[in-house]
């Protein structure tokens, strides 16, 4: 899967309508709204549906180019869903001095995977942000919102065994 | 109406914070991002259930964080009305063994106690504990033969169960010998030898005696303004927050004086903004109050997207009603009855701890309608940023608070004039604004006696990389790098000779090892090639190479460049590609002569800060480490491919040592 194309267009889901038209509304009356709106749409999904953006435009009256403007000018938005497992290796300046470079390099060869992509089966997603404040414990870096600091390579391996193995359990 | 005074107006803001007192036995646990990744949540869990098993009525609160970074999880315990006893590196099974050996039979842990900064010089009330540490980074165990001499000397005495000898984590103080100190009078011994022993026992513990030739007396370096209460008070509860002095300074502004006076005291104090262009912010506050406009905004600056500073997540999480004090009174300053807090979507603790604070104000009538009974309206409210390091900058900010991308617009018209909605606007930075209730309360002369004469006050870093302790330290303004990074953090890590120290992010530079003794001010700093910026301090050392250093701050400037103009746009990219080809010993001569260039281009022609300034990490290498390029220039990859091998190795080695 290369993490670069964009799902197929899919029917709006009731759910996924009655989620954006409650947070429109909240927004409604609030200036310069557009970008708050996709937080909160970013955080019912995980990334940012184009068929919620499409709503996005028609309810809004913001032309279409204009969401995704704003969409891709800010890395914070995606607009591909991510893993079920998402690593994402802090590459800030105190960290790179203390080896995030390694740190990813050993994600990317357990998971087979490169930074910024999704493995096939869509168990993980790799990336690398820059800074996450954590700087007093670098190398740091998330693993489904939970922070591990002063890593170092030889932890990756665990690491991952261990999602793979809890994941195993759950499928039996 | 007229308007209550302000200790009217004080006394019954207390007096609402008072019907939830605070408890003089407490635990507190830091809870801020940092402790939180280091498994600080599930402490507060094992505290409370260690507590409710002991039949012990004492609260387990959270608190932010104190700065100590490098020795998270903290856990503070606060028992029969003693000085706090603070412990660092806390995991579960100490905590439980907190509330057994200290608070229930009241005995010291080893090994965890982090001793406090303010040393005192005399000895007062019966000594209880002896903390003993050698500071002196040597291998061997010559902190537990210490103990076991000062236990023995007591023994003779007869005294040894009336006092506990305690290994600690941590002194704060660094290279110093032996240290030792008294509990609880925080009388401090340094470069205390065997010999030594006898007499501070005899003078210290038998008759309340200073040992005068041992004695420390170095005040602490630091100064807490704006971290006053980062990691002492509950900062999800506003009660905890106003007993510690919160809002005062508000009270001030509105009931003793009008918004002249506001901007008086901000000029008298000199308040620089502290998010790295140094702008005096009394001026700011009265360029943005004299416009004529009906509608004005003020806003809170919290995009920290500097790589390797945290200062601002810190005072966010460990103390946000002052951040939130110091927005009221600016938009009281220059007349806006609307703020907003720009923060990172990154921070989400913070984004909801200020959400909670905004709240908590509302109820207090902090907020809303009327404040404090001034006739005045205002409130505030968040707005997420997206990941994009160029929004710090301000036409930038504004336009993503519009809801629009972040480019910048050309200044003038500055935003104090034009700003958000084309209405007059005023933005500072989340320190800045820290530091503003506490001027208001203490008066702007008390903040200008810290710091040298252009640059007052204190000023918060972030210290990190290849230093022994990594911490947030709060300094008056002309300490040098040197006492920063040797006297408060400890020197370097694993003793590997530190190269350079990288100030103001990718807009910054490198200063190098033999410049540290520099006093750090705004000016200072822009002449040795760097900024303050917004306050990262960078250490590194011998394995790290300054060319993919640089390379490294173009690689996010490259990324982060918004595309508008064509020097930021064009010159980064043209400049990282010959940096990488260098990088790779396929470098000529010529090409440095042509990164000048590009810098030069980038500096004058870039639109905003981030275009011009992103050659600075450049130039200040190309400055101090002018070798390091020419040495892969002239070595070619054969050079490149061996030296990088060899600073991978150094790394390895590191790593399994």
């Amino acid at each position: 899967m290369n993490a670069t194309s964009s799902p197929e267009l899919k029917e709006i889901e009731p759910e996924v309508r009655k989620g954006i038209d409650e947070c429109v509304d909240r927004w409604k009356d609030k200036e310069g709204n557009l970008i708050m709106i996709l937080h909160e749409i970013q955080n019912q999904h995980g990334y940012v549906p184009r068929e919620a953006s499409l709503l996005l435009a028609e309810k809004t009256g913001v032309p279409m180019a204009r969401i995704y403007e704003v969409i891709t000018f800010y890395h914070y938005f995606r607009l591909v869903p991510q893993g079920k497992h998402n690593v994402t290796v802090c590459n800030g300046t105190a960290c790179y001095l203390k080896g995030a470079g390694r740190l990813l390099n050993a994600f990317e060869r357990k998971l087979k995977i490169k930074d910024g992509e999704t493995s096939n089966d869509r168990l993980f997603h790799l990336e690398t942000v820059r800074c996450i404040g954590c700087c007093g414990m670098s190398p740091a870096l998330v693993i489904d919102k939970n922070t591990l600091g002063k890593m170092v390579p030889e932890n990756i391996e665990k690491i991952v065994d261990d999602i793979l193995k809890t994941e195993q359990t759950n499928e039996n | 109406m007229k308007t209550k005074s302000f200790e009217e107006t004080l006394a019954l803001l207390k007096k609402g914070a008072e019907s939830k007192p605070g408890s003089p036995q407490r635990i507190r646990v830091g809870l801020d991002s940092g402790g939180i990744a280091a498994g600080a949540e599930s402490l507060i869990d094992v505290l409370r259930s260690a507590c409710d098993e002991a039949g012990l009525n004492i609260p387990v609160e959270r608190t932010g964080s104190y700065g100590y970074a490098f020795i998270d999880p903290l856990v503070e315990v606060c028992a029969d009305n003693k000085p706090a006893t603070l412990y660092g590196q806390v995991d579960e099974q100490l905590a439980a063994r907190i509330v057994k050996d200290h608070l229930q039979e009241n005995r010291l842990l080893e090994d965890h106690i982090v001793a406090s900064r303010s040393r005192a010089t005399s000895c007062y009330g019966p000594p209880e504990a002896i903390l003993v540490l050698d500071t002196s980074q040597e291998d061997g165990d010559k902190t537990r033969f210490f103990q076991s001499s000062i236990v023995d000397e007591l023994r003779s005495r007869g005294w040894e169960g009336k006092v506990q000898v305690v290994r600690a984590l941590d002194m704060g103080l660094y290279d110093k010998g032996m240290v030792m100190q008294l509990l609880p009078s925080r009388v401090t011994y340094t470069h205390v030898l065997s010999r030594d022993i006898a007499r501070i026992v005899e003078d210290s513990i038998g008759n309340g005696k200073v040992v005068k030739d041992l004695l420390c007396e170095e005040p602490d370096r630091q100064v807490r303004i704006v971290l006053r209460n980062c990691g002492l008070i509950d900062p999800e509860s506003i009660e905890d927050a106003i007993r510690a002095g919160a809002y005062e300074g508000l009270v001030r502004a509105v009931t003793d004086g009008n918004p002249d006076d506001v901007i008086a005291t901000m000029k008298t104090s000199g308040l620089r903004g502290r998010g790295g262009a140094g702008f005096p912010t009394g001026l700011k506050w009265e360029l943005t109050r004299k416009p004529q406009a009906d509608v004005k905004y003020v806003i809170c600056n919290a995009d920290e997207g500097d790589p390797g500073a945290f200062m601002d997540r810190s005072i966010l999480e460990g103390d946000p009603h002052a951040v939130l004090e110091g927005l009221i009174i600016a938009g009281y300053a220059v007349g806006a009855n609307k703020g907003y807090f720009y923060i990172r979507a990154e921070y989400p603790l913070a984004v909801k701890r200020i959400e909670l604070a905004l709240t908590e104000a509302r109820e207090k009538g902090l907020l809303g309608k009327n404040i404090l009974g001034s006739g005045w309206d205002f409130d505030a409210e968040i707005r997420l940023g997206a990941g994009a390091f160029v929004c710090g900058e301000e036409t930038a900010l504004i336009a993503s608070i519009e809801g629009k991308r972040g480019s910048p617009e050309p200044r003038p018209p500055y935003p104090s004039v034009e700003g958000l909605w084309k209405k007059p606007t005023c933005i500072n930075n989340v320190e800045t604004l820290a530091a503003v209730p506490w001027i208001l309360a203490k008066g702007g002369e008390a903040y200008a006696r810290y710091g040298t004469e252009k640059s007052n006050g204190t000023k918060v870093f972030a210290v990190t990389g290849k230093v022994r302790n990594p911490q947030l330290v709060e300094v008056p303004m002309g300490t040098t790098v040197q006492d920063i990074i040797f006297e408060i953090c400890g020197g370097a890590q694993d003793e590997i000779p530190i190269k350079g120290v990288q100030t103001g992010g990718p807009s910054g530079g490198i200063i190098p090892e033999r410049l540290l003794d520099t006093p750090v001010t705004y000016e200072n700093l822009l002449e040795l090639g760097s900024i303050m910026g917004s306050g990262g301090m960078l250490v590194m050392n011998e394995s790290d190479c300054m060319v993919d250093v640089s390379a490294f701050y173009l690689q996010f400037c490259v990324d982060e460049s918004c595309g508008k103009c064509a020097p930021c746009r064009i010159g980064g990219y043209q400049m990282l590609q010959l940096l990488t080809k260098i990088g790779k010993g396929r470098g000529r001569t010529e090409d440095l002569t042509q990164i000048h260039r590009i810098c030069k281009s980038m500096q004058t022609a870039s639109l905003c800060g981030l275009g011009q300034t992103a050659p600075n990490p450049v130039l200040s290498t190309l400055k101090y480490f002018e070798e390091e390029y020419k040495g892969y220039i002239e070595g070619g990859p054969a050079y490149s491919r061996k030296r990088k091998k060899g600073l991978e190795e150094g790394k390895n080695l590191k790593a399994l040592a």
